[in-house]
Protein backbone atom coordinates (compact mmCIF):
# COMPACT_ATOMS: atom_id res chain seq x y z
CA UNK A 1 0.00 0.00 0.00
CA UNK A 2 1.38 3.33 -1.02
CA UNK A 3 0.26 6.76 -2.17
CA UNK A 4 1.43 10.07 -3.63
CA UNK A 5 1.12 13.45 -1.95
CA UNK A 6 0.62 16.73 -3.84
CA UNK A 7 1.15 19.99 -1.99
CA UNK A 8 -0.02 22.99 -4.06
CA UNK A 9 0.78 26.55 -2.97
CA UNK A 10 0.09 25.77 0.70
CA UNK A 11 0.02 28.64 3.21
CA UNK A 12 -0.33 28.56 6.97
CA UNK A 13 -0.77 31.68 9.09
CA UNK A 14 -1.35 31.64 12.86
CA UNK A 15 -3.16 34.65 14.30
CA UNK A 16 -4.33 37.84 12.61
CA UNK A 17 -3.10 41.31 11.66
CA UNK A 18 0.40 42.54 12.49
CA UNK A 19 0.93 39.78 15.09
CA UNK A 20 0.25 37.01 12.56
CA UNK A 21 2.94 34.35 12.29
CA UNK A 22 3.62 33.16 8.76
CA UNK A 23 4.43 29.54 9.53
CA UNK A 24 4.40 28.49 5.88
CA UNK A 25 4.23 30.29 2.54
CA UNK A 26 4.03 29.09 -1.08
CA UNK A 27 4.83 25.46 -0.33
CA UNK A 28 4.84 23.30 -3.47
CA UNK A 29 5.97 19.68 -3.39
CA UNK A 30 5.10 16.36 -4.97
CA UNK A 31 5.98 13.21 -3.06
CA UNK A 32 5.98 10.02 -5.14
CA UNK A 33 4.44 6.70 -4.08
CA UNK A 34 6.78 4.70 -1.84
CA UNK A 35 9.20 7.61 -1.55
CA UNK A 36 11.07 8.29 1.72
CA UNK A 37 11.27 12.08 2.10
CA UNK A 38 12.85 13.91 5.03
CA UNK A 39 12.16 17.53 6.05
CA UNK A 40 15.01 19.43 7.74
CA UNK A 41 15.56 23.07 8.63
CA UNK A 42 16.22 25.58 11.39
CA UNK A 43 13.58 25.89 14.13
CA UNK A 44 10.55 27.88 13.04
CA UNK A 45 10.85 26.83 9.40
CA UNK A 46 7.41 25.17 9.43
CA UNK A 47 8.56 21.58 8.88
CA UNK A 48 6.37 20.18 11.64
CA UNK A 49 3.50 22.44 10.60
CA UNK A 50 3.66 21.14 7.02
CA UNK A 51 3.75 17.53 8.26
CA UNK A 52 0.75 18.16 10.52
CA UNK A 53 -1.06 19.76 7.57
CA UNK A 54 -0.49 16.59 5.51
CA UNK A 55 -1.77 14.61 8.50
CA UNK A 56 -4.90 16.76 8.60
CA UNK A 57 -4.21 17.92 12.17
CA UNK A 58 -3.64 21.50 10.98
CA UNK A 59 -5.86 23.27 8.45
CA UNK A 60 -4.49 25.16 5.45
CA UNK A 61 -4.85 28.94 5.29
CA UNK A 62 -4.59 28.72 1.49
CA UNK A 63 -3.70 26.13 -1.16
CA UNK A 64 -4.37 22.43 -1.19
CA UNK A 65 -2.92 19.05 -0.28
CA UNK A 66 -4.05 15.95 -2.15
CA UNK A 67 -3.39 12.26 -1.53
CA UNK A 68 -3.57 10.15 -4.72
CA UNK A 69 -5.25 13.16 -6.35
CA UNK A 70 -7.97 13.43 -3.67
CA UNK A 71 -7.87 16.67 -1.64
CA UNK A 72 -7.65 15.92 2.07
CA UNK A 73 -10.08 17.22 4.69
CA UNK A 74 -8.92 16.45 8.21
CA UNK A 75 -7.13 13.36 9.50
CA UNK A 76 -7.74 10.02 7.79
CA UNK A 77 -6.83 6.35 8.12
CA UNK A 78 -4.70 6.62 4.94
CA UNK A 79 -2.17 8.81 6.81
CA UNK A 80 -0.82 7.35 10.06
CA UNK A 81 1.35 9.50 12.29
CA UNK A 82 4.14 8.87 14.80
CA UNK A 83 4.75 11.63 17.36
CA UNK A 84 7.89 12.51 19.32
CA UNK A 85 6.42 11.28 22.63
CA UNK A 86 3.44 10.99 25.01
CA UNK A 87 1.24 9.46 22.33
CA UNK A 88 1.00 5.89 23.71
CA UNK A 89 -1.92 4.93 25.94
CA UNK A 90 -0.40 4.20 29.36
CA UNK A 91 -3.42 2.17 30.54
CA UNK A 92 -3.03 -0.35 27.68
CA UNK A 93 -0.35 -3.01 27.28
CA UNK A 94 2.00 -3.01 24.30
CA UNK A 95 -0.23 -5.44 22.37
CA UNK A 96 -3.39 -3.51 23.25
CA UNK A 97 -1.76 -0.24 22.14
CA UNK A 98 -0.79 -1.77 18.80
CA UNK A 99 -4.31 -3.12 18.30
CA UNK A 100 -5.96 0.13 19.39
CA UNK A 101 -7.31 0.95 15.93
CA UNK A 102 -9.28 -2.32 15.95
CA UNK A 103 -11.59 -0.74 18.55
CA UNK A 104 -12.51 2.08 16.15
CA UNK A 105 -15.46 1.98 13.77
CA UNK A 106 -13.23 3.22 10.93
CA UNK A 107 -11.33 -0.09 10.98
CA UNK A 108 -13.99 -2.64 11.84
CA UNK A 109 -16.46 -2.50 8.94
CA UNK A 110 -17.41 -5.90 7.40
CA UNK A 111 -15.93 -7.73 10.32
CA UNK A 112 -15.71 -11.49 9.91
CA UNK A 113 -13.81 -14.04 11.93
CA UNK A 114 -11.27 -14.19 9.10
CA UNK A 115 -10.75 -10.40 9.45
CA UNK A 116 -10.22 -10.77 13.19
CA UNK A 117 -7.71 -13.54 12.62
CA UNK A 118 -5.90 -11.51 9.99
CA UNK A 119 -5.67 -8.53 12.37
CA UNK A 120 -4.30 -10.73 15.15
CA UNK A 121 -1.72 -12.09 12.73
CA UNK A 122 -0.85 -8.55 11.65
CA UNK A 123 -0.34 -7.47 15.26
CA UNK A 124 1.86 -10.51 15.93
CA UNK A 125 3.93 -9.84 12.82
CA UNK A 126 4.46 -6.19 13.85
CA UNK A 127 5.42 -7.20 17.39
CA UNK A 128 8.05 -9.52 15.92
CA UNK A 129 9.20 -7.02 13.28
CA UNK A 130 9.69 -4.37 15.99
CA UNK A 131 11.41 -6.77 18.40
CA UNK A 132 8.72 -6.38 21.05
CA UNK A 133 7.90 -10.07 21.73
CA UNK A 134 9.41 -10.10 25.22
CA UNK A 135 7.46 -6.99 26.32
CA UNK A 136 4.14 -7.69 24.54
CA UNK A 137 2.21 -7.66 27.83
CA UNK A 138 4.13 -4.82 29.51
CA UNK A 139 2.78 -1.30 30.01
CA UNK A 140 4.47 1.61 28.18
CA UNK A 141 5.74 3.08 31.47
CA UNK A 142 7.84 -0.07 31.95
CA UNK A 143 9.67 0.45 28.62
CA UNK A 144 12.65 2.60 27.61
CA UNK A 145 12.11 5.55 25.27
CA UNK A 146 13.37 3.56 22.29
CA UNK A 147 11.03 0.63 22.97
CA UNK A 148 8.11 3.05 23.41
CA UNK A 149 8.77 4.49 19.95
CA UNK A 150 8.83 0.98 18.47
CA UNK A 151 5.34 0.49 19.91
CA UNK A 152 4.20 3.84 18.48
CA UNK A 153 5.50 2.87 15.02
CA UNK A 154 3.88 -0.58 15.20
CA UNK A 155 0.58 1.00 16.23
CA UNK A 156 0.74 3.41 13.29
CA UNK A 157 1.49 0.55 10.88
CA UNK A 158 -1.28 -1.73 12.20
CA UNK A 159 -3.88 -0.61 9.66
CA UNK A 160 -1.41 -0.78 6.72
CA UNK A 161 -1.51 2.97 6.05
CA UNK A 162 -0.27 3.98 2.57
CA UNK A 163 1.40 7.03 4.13
CA UNK A 164 3.43 7.18 7.34
CA UNK A 165 4.10 10.64 8.80
CA UNK A 166 6.84 10.91 11.44
CA UNK A 167 7.31 14.07 13.53
CA UNK A 168 10.83 13.92 15.04
CA UNK A 169 10.09 10.41 16.34
CA UNK A 170 13.66 9.77 17.53
CA UNK A 171 14.35 13.30 18.82
CA UNK A 172 14.31 12.22 22.47
CA UNK A 173 16.43 9.06 22.05
CA UNK A 174 20.14 8.61 22.72
CA UNK A 175 22.56 8.28 19.77
CA UNK A 176 22.99 4.47 19.93
CA UNK A 177 19.26 3.73 20.17
CA UNK A 178 18.68 6.15 17.33
CA UNK A 179 21.06 4.28 15.00
CA UNK A 180 19.19 1.03 15.67
CA UNK A 181 15.88 2.79 14.99
CA UNK A 182 17.21 4.19 11.71
CA UNK A 183 17.96 0.74 10.33
CA UNK A 184 14.62 -0.50 11.66
CA UNK A 185 12.61 2.22 9.93
CA UNK A 186 14.51 1.69 6.65
CA UNK A 187 13.60 -2.00 6.96
CA UNK A 188 9.95 -1.09 7.60
CA UNK A 189 9.97 1.14 4.51
CA UNK A 190 11.17 -1.77 2.35
CA UNK A 191 8.80 -4.33 3.90
CA UNK A 192 5.64 -2.22 4.02
CA UNK A 193 6.13 -0.12 0.91
CA UNK A 194 4.47 2.92 2.49
CA UNK A 195 5.33 6.47 1.54
CA UNK A 196 7.22 7.98 4.49
CA UNK A 197 7.52 11.68 5.34
CA UNK A 198 9.97 12.20 8.19
CA UNK A 199 10.65 15.47 10.03
CA UNK A 200 13.96 15.93 11.88
CA UNK A 201 16.39 18.64 12.95
CA UNK A 202 19.30 16.19 12.61
CA UNK A 203 20.92 16.51 9.16
CA UNK A 204 22.75 13.16 9.41
CA UNK A 205 19.47 11.43 10.19
CA UNK A 206 17.79 13.20 7.26
CA UNK A 207 20.47 12.03 4.78
CA UNK A 208 20.78 8.48 6.11
CA UNK A 209 17.02 7.87 5.96
CA UNK A 210 15.79 9.89 3.01
CA UNK A 211 15.82 9.38 -0.72
CA UNK A 212 15.10 13.07 -1.02
CA UNK A 213 15.64 15.91 1.45
CA UNK A 214 13.40 18.95 1.66
CA UNK A 215 15.31 21.81 3.28
CA UNK A 216 13.02 24.43 4.80
CA UNK A 217 13.83 27.94 5.99
CA UNK A 218 12.21 30.21 8.60
CA UNK A 219 10.67 33.72 8.64
CA UNK A 220 8.50 33.14 6.73
CA UNK A 221 8.46 29.32 6.80
CA UNK A 222 9.09 28.03 3.29
CA UNK A 223 10.58 25.23 1.21
CA UNK A 224 14.12 26.34 0.33
CA UNK A 225 15.98 23.58 -1.51
CA UNK A 226 15.41 19.96 -2.55
CA UNK A 227 18.35 17.50 -2.49
CA UNK A 228 18.49 13.99 -3.99
CA UNK A 229 20.48 11.71 -1.73
CA UNK A 230 23.28 10.09 -3.79
CA UNK A 231 23.21 6.80 -1.84
CA UNK A 232 21.91 3.37 -2.92
CA UNK A 233 18.52 2.19 -1.67
CA UNK A 234 20.25 -0.31 0.62
CA UNK A 235 21.89 1.71 3.42
CA UNK A 236 24.31 0.79 6.17
CA UNK A 237 26.00 2.76 8.95
CA UNK A 238 29.43 2.89 7.18
CA UNK A 239 27.92 5.13 4.51
CA UNK A 240 27.84 7.98 7.03
CA UNK A 241 31.60 8.28 6.44
CA UNK A 242 31.41 8.14 2.61
CA UNK A 243 32.71 11.31 0.90
CA UNK A 244 29.41 11.96 -0.91
CA UNK A 245 27.52 11.65 2.40
CA UNK A 246 29.85 14.10 4.14
CA UNK A 247 29.79 16.52 1.20
CA UNK A 248 25.99 16.61 1.22
CA UNK A 249 25.97 17.00 5.00
CA UNK A 250 28.31 20.00 4.75
CA UNK A 251 26.24 21.58 1.99
CA UNK A 252 22.97 21.21 3.91
CA UNK A 253 24.42 22.41 7.24
CA UNK A 254 25.82 25.48 5.50
CA UNK A 255 22.48 26.27 3.89
CA UNK A 256 20.66 25.85 7.23
CA UNK A 257 23.12 28.25 8.83
CA UNK A 258 22.61 30.78 6.04
CA UNK A 259 18.84 30.65 6.30
CA UNK A 260 18.48 30.46 10.09
CA UNK A 261 19.19 34.17 10.60
CA UNK A 262 21.33 33.52 13.69
CA UNK A 263 24.60 35.05 12.50
CA UNK A 264 24.75 37.50 15.43
CA UNK A 265 25.25 34.55 17.76
CA UNK A 266 28.96 34.49 16.88
CA UNK A 267 29.49 38.08 18.06
CA UNK A 268 27.58 37.28 21.24
CA UNK A 269 29.78 34.25 21.82
CA UNK A 270 32.97 36.28 21.30
CA UNK A 271 31.76 38.83 23.85
CA UNK A 272 30.92 36.07 26.35
CA UNK A 273 34.36 34.53 25.87
CA UNK A 274 36.01 37.90 26.49
CA UNK A 275 34.03 38.27 29.76
CA UNK A 276 34.96 34.79 30.93
CA UNK A 277 38.62 35.53 30.14
CA UNK A 278 38.50 38.73 32.20
CA UNK A 279 36.86 36.89 35.14
CA UNK A 280 39.46 34.16 35.04
CA UNK A 281 42.27 36.75 35.07
CA UNK A 282 40.77 38.38 38.19
CA UNK A 283 40.34 35.18 40.22
CA UNK A 284 43.72 33.57 39.61
CA UNK A 285 46.37 34.98 41.88
CA UNK B 1 32.99 18.21 50.47
CA UNK B 2 32.08 21.83 51.17
CA UNK B 3 31.43 22.28 47.47
CA UNK B 4 28.97 19.39 47.39
CA UNK B 5 27.23 20.77 50.47
CA UNK B 6 26.73 24.11 48.80
CA UNK B 7 25.14 22.30 45.85
CA UNK B 8 22.58 20.67 48.15
CA UNK B 9 24.20 17.24 47.98
CA UNK B 10 26.07 16.51 51.20
CA UNK B 11 24.95 15.83 54.75
CA UNK B 12 22.47 13.28 56.07
CA UNK B 13 20.29 11.60 53.42
CA UNK B 14 17.26 12.69 55.49
CA UNK B 15 17.86 16.26 54.41
CA UNK B 16 18.57 15.70 50.72
CA UNK B 17 15.84 17.19 48.61
CA UNK B 18 13.45 14.47 47.32
CA UNK B 19 15.90 11.74 48.19
CA UNK B 20 14.43 8.35 49.16
CA UNK B 21 14.80 7.30 52.81
CA UNK B 22 14.89 3.96 54.57
CA UNK B 23 11.30 2.58 54.97
CA UNK B 24 11.94 1.89 58.68
CA UNK B 25 12.91 5.51 59.21
CA UNK B 26 9.80 6.55 57.29
CA UNK B 27 7.43 4.58 59.52
CA UNK B 28 9.22 5.67 62.70
CA UNK B 29 8.83 9.31 61.70
CA UNK B 30 5.17 8.78 60.75
CA UNK B 31 4.49 7.13 64.11
CA UNK B 32 6.27 9.94 65.94
CA UNK B 33 4.26 12.52 63.99
CA UNK B 34 1.04 10.89 65.19
CA UNK B 35 2.04 10.08 68.78
CA UNK B 36 3.83 13.34 69.67
CA UNK B 37 0.72 15.58 69.53
CA UNK B 38 -1.19 12.96 71.56
CA UNK B 39 1.50 13.04 74.25
CA UNK B 40 1.57 16.84 74.20
CA UNK B 41 -2.22 16.84 74.62
CA UNK B 42 -1.98 14.35 77.51
CA UNK B 43 0.66 16.44 79.28
CA UNK B 44 -1.13 19.74 78.74
CA UNK B 45 -4.42 18.37 80.09
CA UNK B 46 -2.73 17.04 83.24
CA UNK B 47 -0.91 20.26 84.10
CA UNK B 48 -2.09 21.88 87.32
CA UNK B 49 -4.69 24.50 86.69
CA UNK B 50 -5.94 23.06 83.41
CA UNK B 51 -9.72 23.17 83.56
CA UNK B 52 -11.47 20.12 82.05
CA UNK B 53 -13.90 22.49 80.36
CA UNK B 54 -11.02 24.34 78.75
CA UNK B 55 -9.05 21.23 77.70
CA UNK B 56 -10.35 17.72 78.41
CA UNK B 57 -7.76 14.93 78.39
CA UNK B 58 -7.65 11.98 75.98
CA UNK B 59 -9.14 9.71 78.64
CA UNK B 60 -12.14 12.05 79.09
CA UNK B 61 -12.72 12.13 75.33
CA UNK B 62 -12.47 8.34 75.04
CA UNK B 63 -14.91 7.94 77.94
CA UNK B 64 -17.28 10.35 76.21
CA UNK B 65 -17.08 8.42 72.94
CA UNK B 66 -17.84 5.24 74.87
CA UNK B 67 -20.89 6.68 76.63
CA UNK B 68 -22.02 8.26 73.36
CA UNK B 69 -21.82 4.86 71.70
CA UNK B 70 -23.60 2.97 74.50
CA UNK B 71 -26.27 5.45 75.67
CA UNK B 72 -26.63 8.06 72.95
CA UNK B 73 -26.68 6.08 69.69
CA UNK B 74 -23.38 7.21 68.19
CA UNK B 75 -23.84 4.70 65.35
CA UNK B 76 -27.00 6.50 64.19
CA UNK B 77 -25.21 9.87 64.22
CA UNK B 78 -22.30 8.43 62.22
CA UNK B 79 -24.68 6.78 59.77
CA UNK B 80 -26.82 9.85 59.11
CA UNK B 81 -23.80 12.16 58.77
CA UNK B 82 -22.03 9.76 56.43
CA UNK B 83 -25.20 9.45 54.37
CA UNK B 84 -25.54 13.25 54.06
CA UNK B 85 -21.91 13.76 53.07
CA UNK B 86 -21.85 10.90 50.58
CA UNK B 87 -25.21 11.92 49.07
CA UNK B 88 -24.15 15.57 48.59
CA UNK B 89 -20.79 14.53 47.22
CA UNK B 90 -22.24 11.84 44.89
CA UNK B 91 -24.83 14.26 43.56
CA UNK B 92 -22.16 16.81 42.74
CA UNK B 93 -19.96 14.10 41.16
CA UNK B 94 -22.88 12.89 39.03
CA UNK B 95 -23.19 16.36 37.49
CA UNK B 96 -19.58 17.58 37.72
CA UNK B 97 -18.02 14.58 35.91
CA UNK B 98 -19.94 14.88 32.60
CA UNK B 99 -20.00 18.69 32.77
CA UNK B 100 -16.27 18.93 33.51
CA UNK B 101 -15.59 16.48 30.67
CA UNK B 102 -17.35 18.81 28.24
CA UNK B 103 -15.77 21.99 29.67
CA UNK B 104 -12.33 20.37 29.37
CA UNK B 105 -12.92 19.02 25.85
CA UNK B 106 -14.75 21.86 24.10
CA UNK B 107 -13.57 25.47 24.22
CA UNK B 108 -17.11 26.70 23.51
CA UNK B 109 -18.52 24.96 26.60
CA UNK B 110 -15.55 26.25 28.60
CA UNK B 111 -16.24 29.85 27.51
CA UNK B 112 -19.92 29.43 28.36
CA UNK B 113 -19.60 27.88 31.82
CA UNK B 114 -16.16 28.31 33.35
CA UNK B 115 -16.26 32.05 34.22
CA UNK B 116 -19.67 31.53 35.86
CA UNK B 117 -18.39 28.56 37.88
CA UNK B 118 -15.30 30.50 38.89
CA UNK B 119 -17.57 33.28 40.14
CA UNK B 120 -19.94 31.05 42.10
CA UNK B 121 -17.23 29.00 43.80
CA UNK B 122 -16.04 32.03 45.77
CA UNK B 123 -19.45 32.43 47.36
CA UNK B 124 -19.45 30.97 50.90
CA UNK B 125 -21.65 27.90 51.25
CA UNK B 126 -22.79 29.07 54.72
CA UNK B 127 -24.34 32.15 53.18
CA UNK B 128 -26.62 29.94 51.09
CA UNK B 129 -28.29 28.45 54.20
CA UNK B 130 -31.25 30.86 54.26
CA UNK B 131 -31.80 30.41 50.54
CA UNK B 132 -31.57 26.62 50.81
CA UNK B 133 -34.13 26.66 53.64
CA UNK B 134 -36.39 28.82 51.51
CA UNK B 135 -36.05 26.76 48.34
CA UNK B 136 -35.38 23.21 49.53
CA UNK B 137 -37.00 23.30 52.95
CA UNK B 138 -35.58 22.00 56.24
CA UNK B 139 -35.77 18.26 55.53
CA UNK B 140 -32.81 15.98 54.65
CA UNK B 141 -32.61 17.59 51.21
CA UNK B 142 -31.37 20.86 52.70
CA UNK B 143 -28.31 19.21 54.34
CA UNK B 144 -27.45 17.41 51.13
CA UNK B 145 -27.91 20.69 49.23
CA UNK B 146 -25.43 22.58 51.43
CA UNK B 147 -22.79 19.88 50.94
CA UNK B 148 -23.54 19.91 47.21
CA UNK B 149 -23.03 23.69 47.04
CA UNK B 150 -19.80 23.40 49.00
CA UNK B 151 -18.23 20.80 46.71
CA UNK B 152 -19.83 21.03 43.27
CA UNK B 153 -18.27 24.22 41.87
CA UNK B 154 -14.74 23.28 42.91
CA UNK B 155 -15.25 19.77 41.58
CA UNK B 156 -16.36 20.91 38.10
CA UNK B 157 -13.26 23.05 37.68
CA UNK B 158 -10.95 20.29 38.88
CA UNK B 159 -12.55 17.72 36.57
CA UNK B 160 -12.21 20.12 33.63
CA UNK B 161 -8.54 20.62 34.48
CA UNK B 162 -7.96 16.84 34.73
CA UNK B 163 -9.49 16.46 31.27
CA UNK B 164 -7.38 19.27 29.82
CA UNK B 165 -4.22 17.57 31.12
CA UNK B 166 -4.70 14.59 28.78
CA UNK B 167 -1.66 14.86 26.45
CA UNK B 168 -2.65 16.29 23.06
CA UNK B 169 -0.47 13.64 21.35
CA UNK B 170 -2.76 10.89 22.74
CA UNK B 171 -5.77 12.61 21.21
CA UNK B 172 -4.06 13.40 17.90
CA UNK B 173 -2.78 9.82 17.60
CA UNK B 174 -6.40 8.62 17.84
CA UNK B 175 -7.47 11.21 15.24
CA UNK B 176 -4.87 9.95 12.77
CA UNK B 177 -6.18 6.43 13.35
CA UNK B 178 -9.60 7.62 12.24
CA UNK B 179 -11.32 7.91 15.64
CA UNK B 180 -14.57 9.87 15.71
CA UNK B 181 -15.21 12.60 18.29
CA UNK B 182 -17.26 10.32 20.54
CA UNK B 183 -14.63 7.58 20.22
CA UNK B 184 -11.93 10.03 21.33
CA UNK B 185 -13.98 11.03 24.39
CA UNK B 186 -14.82 7.43 25.28
CA UNK B 187 -11.63 5.57 24.38
CA UNK B 188 -8.92 8.18 24.97
CA UNK B 189 -9.90 11.16 27.13
CA UNK B 190 -11.91 9.31 29.78
CA UNK B 191 -9.51 6.38 30.32
CA UNK B 192 -6.51 8.74 30.20
CA UNK B 193 -7.98 11.11 32.80
CA UNK B 194 -9.38 8.36 35.08
CA UNK B 195 -6.55 8.26 37.66
CA UNK B 196 -6.60 12.05 38.02
CA UNK B 197 -10.40 12.01 38.25
CA UNK B 198 -10.32 9.47 41.07
CA UNK B 199 -7.85 11.73 42.91
CA UNK B 200 -10.21 14.67 42.41
CA UNK B 201 -13.10 12.61 43.81
CA UNK B 202 -10.96 11.71 46.83
CA UNK B 203 -9.94 15.31 47.54
CA UNK B 204 -13.48 16.67 47.11
CA UNK B 205 -14.81 13.95 49.44
CA UNK B 206 -12.56 15.49 52.09
CA UNK B 207 -14.01 18.92 51.42
CA UNK B 208 -17.55 17.53 51.59
CA UNK B 209 -16.83 16.36 55.16
CA UNK B 210 -15.64 19.84 56.14
CA UNK B 211 -19.09 21.16 55.18
CA UNK B 212 -20.88 18.68 57.46
CA UNK B 213 -21.06 20.95 60.51
CA UNK B 214 -22.32 23.80 58.34
CA UNK B 215 -24.93 21.52 56.76
CA UNK B 216 -26.17 20.30 60.14
CA UNK B 217 -26.70 23.91 61.23
CA UNK B 218 -29.95 23.65 59.28
CA UNK B 219 -32.73 22.40 61.53
CA UNK B 220 -31.03 19.12 62.48
CA UNK B 221 -31.61 16.82 65.39
CA UNK B 222 -29.07 14.16 64.48
CA UNK B 223 -25.59 13.71 63.11
CA UNK B 224 -21.99 14.29 64.22
CA UNK B 225 -22.01 17.96 63.24
CA UNK B 226 -25.26 18.53 65.11
CA UNK B 227 -23.79 16.80 68.18
CA UNK B 228 -20.80 19.15 68.11
CA UNK B 229 -23.10 22.18 67.82
CA UNK B 230 -25.30 20.95 70.70
CA UNK B 231 -22.26 20.22 72.87
CA UNK B 232 -21.11 23.79 72.22
CA UNK B 233 -24.37 25.07 73.71
CA UNK B 234 -23.82 23.07 76.92
CA UNK B 235 -20.06 23.65 76.99
CA UNK B 236 -19.38 19.87 76.77
CA UNK B 237 -15.84 20.34 75.52
CA UNK B 238 -15.08 16.61 75.64
CA UNK B 239 -17.97 15.92 73.26
CA UNK B 240 -16.79 18.65 70.88
CA UNK B 241 -13.39 16.93 70.86
CA UNK B 242 -15.05 13.55 70.34
CA UNK B 243 -17.13 14.78 67.40
CA UNK B 244 -14.22 16.47 65.68
CA UNK B 245 -11.95 13.45 66.13
CA UNK B 246 -14.62 11.07 64.82
CA UNK B 247 -15.14 13.19 61.71
CA UNK B 248 -11.38 13.20 61.14
CA UNK B 249 -11.19 9.44 61.64
CA UNK B 250 -14.01 8.68 59.20
CA UNK B 251 -12.40 11.03 56.67
CA UNK B 252 -9.05 9.25 57.06
CA UNK B 253 -10.69 5.83 56.53
CA UNK B 254 -12.50 6.97 53.38
CA UNK B 255 -9.30 8.57 52.05
CA UNK B 256 -7.38 5.32 52.56
CA UNK B 257 -10.20 3.47 50.80
CA UNK B 258 -9.83 5.74 47.78
CA UNK B 259 -6.07 5.18 47.73
CA UNK B 260 -6.58 1.43 47.82
CA UNK B 261 -9.01 1.59 44.90
CA UNK B 262 -6.49 3.76 43.02
CA UNK B 263 -3.77 1.13 43.46
CA UNK B 264 -6.06 -1.72 42.41
CA UNK B 265 -7.68 0.07 39.48
CA UNK B 266 -4.55 1.51 37.88
CA UNK B 267 -1.79 -1.10 38.08
CA UNK B 268 0.03 0.61 35.20
CA UNK B 269 0.85 3.49 37.55
CA UNK B 270 2.94 1.16 39.74
CA UNK B 271 5.75 3.71 39.87
CA UNK B 272 3.49 6.41 41.28
CA UNK B 273 2.05 4.36 44.13
CA UNK B 274 4.75 4.28 46.75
Amino acid sequence: MTASIDIRDAFKTFGHGPQAIHALEHANLTIRPNEFVTFVGASGCGKSTLLRMIGGLESLSRGSIAVNGQPIAGPGVDRAMVFQHYSLYPWLTVTQNIKFCRQLKAHTRDRTSADVEKAAGRADALIRLMGLSHVADAYPSQLSGGMQQRVAIARALMSRPPILLMDEPFGALDAQTREVMHDLIRHVHRMEGSTIVFVTHDVEEAIYLGQRIVLMAPRPGRIDTLYDVPLPAERHQDMKLAPEFLALKREILERIRETSGMKTDLEQLARLNADVGADAALTTD
Amino acid sequence: MSASKRAGGGGSPLWQIRSAIDPRQYWLLALFGLVAPLVAWLVASHLDGTDKVFLPGPADVLARIWSWATDDDLAADVAISTWRVVAGWALSAAIALPLGLFIGSYRAVQALLEPLTDFVRYMPAVAFIPLVMLWVGIEEGSKVAIIFIGTFFQMVLMVAEDVRRVPLAQIEAAQTMGATRSEILEKVIVPSAKPALLDTLRVTMGWAWTYLVVAELVASNSGLGYAVLKAQRFLQTDKIFAGILLIGLIGLLIDQGFRLVHRKAFPYLAGRHR
